[in-house]
């Protein structure tokens, strides 16, 4: 399977990630690739296997509800660009 | 009761499916183990995992788990034992992960059924789609600064439940009975306080219209985060209209997400930027399949409480109350309960009237609630009692239930002090009778010449001065005999 350059740029752009027109032929390519790697899989056998979401021989685990983490707003926020009062600030994204 | 609008080229029907987000009820969060209480300082209740931050792996809520098993189960729906969890990918400033850890296709509960009750008594049901489990963003503020938005993440990984119903309304008037449903039944399985302006259940709108006989669906628009019950019927309502407008001037509807603005009472399109649906989907690496265990789901089963609807045909074929008054009734859990304490051994019809007359107004009046009532169930009981045995009149106990709600006192010692106590003494009623008789000769001559309607008058005459006391069964058998 191959990706076109439209795809890639659509990618990109879900991803937000900034991609000069001069990049999308190699990066198709790259994608691409990587796609056909993946898809060697479809060679094998799974009639009678149920689709399955993790190969782990297990299921999830649970925990028990109780409090026990949070309160550690410095923490939280250190690594923040911009903060002020105890809030994260981002540009405004007001639609 | 079917809900047409009349356009220009024939008569329209609105179809609705409603998708309802309720916060889920539990101490900490879905994957994270910091709290979920509402109005706390921002970012307070963050994890590193809520924040987003590389590394952090998410680990469920086994409460979470077993509120969804639990309204799933109240609402009479399948429950999947194997559930997944995916990634809904999309960007913003309140989404740290990048992604919403939600369900896609195989979500925790399947299909189910909601009977909604009509102002008319009558019943209707609603299908229910699925609901599954997903994680709350944070909470955007934009007042806050000239160029910046505030973002606080406390909300942020908070459980939600998404209960997604068939597109099986066809008014604004079910869709509100839908919502006022839903509540109670979360309310009653103490799942989601289900309080809409605190933002614990928040309401998204399906609508699209059709012509009348039409079988297939048009297309839909989706209405934004609708927070009262009553701005999701106006939303749906202009919105409706708008549709039909569009289509007989010739126009088609486009397929887009809107928000309603309660003071227009409009709904506009949001500018939302292309592909913003394109959520890519794929099952969350860092979570296994969910399994729930047969004992898991029995034992929540066995714990149900008595829900809306089984205790409204309870409190019909027992109390032999109507659909109606019954439906009125069970709608929250503690009136219900509160009810059922002033009906036990008594008038359950006298009871329900009380209730939902004197009761219900004076606590509105008062701005009580029920948690707090101006009344107590107890003593409201007392206070039928007292009409039961004729100890006072109906008339009386209107008197001193206003009392009650004044001094908090038992109804008997009310009517102690202020000697309000029902005469039955047909002497003392003869002789109050006699005098209104005495007194009012012209009156007589002429009621015994044909106006029959003065009876009333008599009978008020002596009530009034008896201060109310007198027996009025007594009054009017002794009245009726005087005045042959």
């Amino acid at each position: 399977m191959s990706l076109d350059k439209a795809t890639v740029r659509t990618i990109a752009n879900l991803a937000r990630i900034e991609v000069p027109d001069e990049e999308l032929d190699h990066l198709a390519g790259e994608l691409s690739r990587i796609v056909d790697f993946v898809e060697q899989l479809s060679e094998v056998n799974t009639d009678g296997v149920a689709p399955m979401t993790s190969v782990a021989e297990m299921t999830l685990p649970r925990r028990q509800d109780v409090v026990s983490d949070g309160n550690c707003r410095d923490g939280v926020l250190a690594n923040a660009p911009d903060a002020d009062d105890g809030f994260f600030c981002v540009p405004k994204v007001v639609e | 009761m079917s809900y047409i609008i009349q356009g220009e080229t024939g008569e329209w029907e609105v179809v609705i499916g409603l998708e309802v987000h309720a916060q889920v009820i539990s101490k900490s969060k879905l994957f994270s183990g910091a709290a979920t209480d509402f109005g706390s300082e921002p970012n307070t209740q963050v994890s590193f995992i809520d924040a987003g931050m590389p590394g952090m792996l998410p680990v469920i809520n086994e409460v979470c788990v077993e509120q969804a098993v639990r309204t799933g189960l109240g609402l009479k729906a399948q429950i999947n034992k194997t559930s997944v969890f995916a990634r809904k990918n999309y960007f913003y400033a309140d989404l740290p992960q990048g992604y919403q850890i939600s369900q896609y296709d195989q979500p925790i509960v399947g299909e189910g059924t909601i009977i909604l009750d009509m102002p008319d008594g009558s019943t209707r049901e609603v299908g229910i789609e699925r609901l599954h489990l997903e994680q709350d963003a944070g909470k955007s503020m934009h007042d806050q600064h000239p160029t910046k938005s505030y973002i606080d993440l406390n909300r942020s990984g908070v459980a939600l439940m998404e209960i997604v119903s068939k597109p099986d309304m066809r008014s604004p008037e079910e869709a509100g009975a839908y919502l006022k449903k839903l509540r109670s039944i979360l309310r009653y399985l103490g799942t989601c306080d289900g309080n809409m302006e605190e933002g614990s259940m928040r309401c998204d709108c399906n609508v699209s219209v059709r012509k009348k006989g039409e079988t297939g669906l048009r297309t839909r628009c989706e209405i934004k985060n609708v927070n009262s019950v009553r701005f999701v019927m106006q939303a749906i309502e202009h919105e409706a209209m708008r549709h039909v407008e569009i289509y007989e001037s010739g126009g088609d509807i486009k397929q887009e997400t809107r928000l309603f603005d309660p003071n227009k009472g409009e709904t506009r399109s949001m500018r939302s930027k292309e592909q913003a649906h394109d959520y890519r989907y794929f099952p969350d690496p860092d979570l296994l399949p969910l399994v729930l265990e047969d004992e898991l789901i029995e034992r929540i089963k066995a714990d149900l409480p008595e829900l809306p609807d089984e205790k409204k045909d309870r409190f019909i074929r027992d109390f032999k109350l109507s659909p109606y008054d019954a439906g009125v009734l069970v709608a929250d859990r503690a009136t219900a309960d509160f009810f059922e304490t002033v009906a036990s051994g008594r008038d359950a019809k006298m009871a329900a009237n009380w209730v939902m007359g004197d009761f219900f107004g004076a606590m509105n009046r008062l701005g009580r609630s029920i948690e707090n009532p101006p009344v107590t169930a107890e003593n409201l009981g007392k206070l039928l009692d007292l009409i039961a045995d004729n100890t006072i009149s109906g008339r009386i106990a209107k008197e001193v239930f206003e009392l009650m709600t004044e001094t908090g006192k038992d109804p008997s010692v009310i009517v102690e002090e202020k000697g309000l106590k029902q005469v039955t003494d047909t002497g003392a009623i003869e002789q109050a009778c006699q005098a209104v008789v005495d007194a009012n000769a012209d009156k007589v001559a002429e009621y015994k010449s044909g106006k029959d309607k003065l009876f009333g008058f008599f009978v008020g005459q002596v009530m009034k001065n008896t201060q109310g006391k007198a027996n009025p069964a007594m009054v009017n058998e002794i009245l009726k005999k005087l005045l042959a």
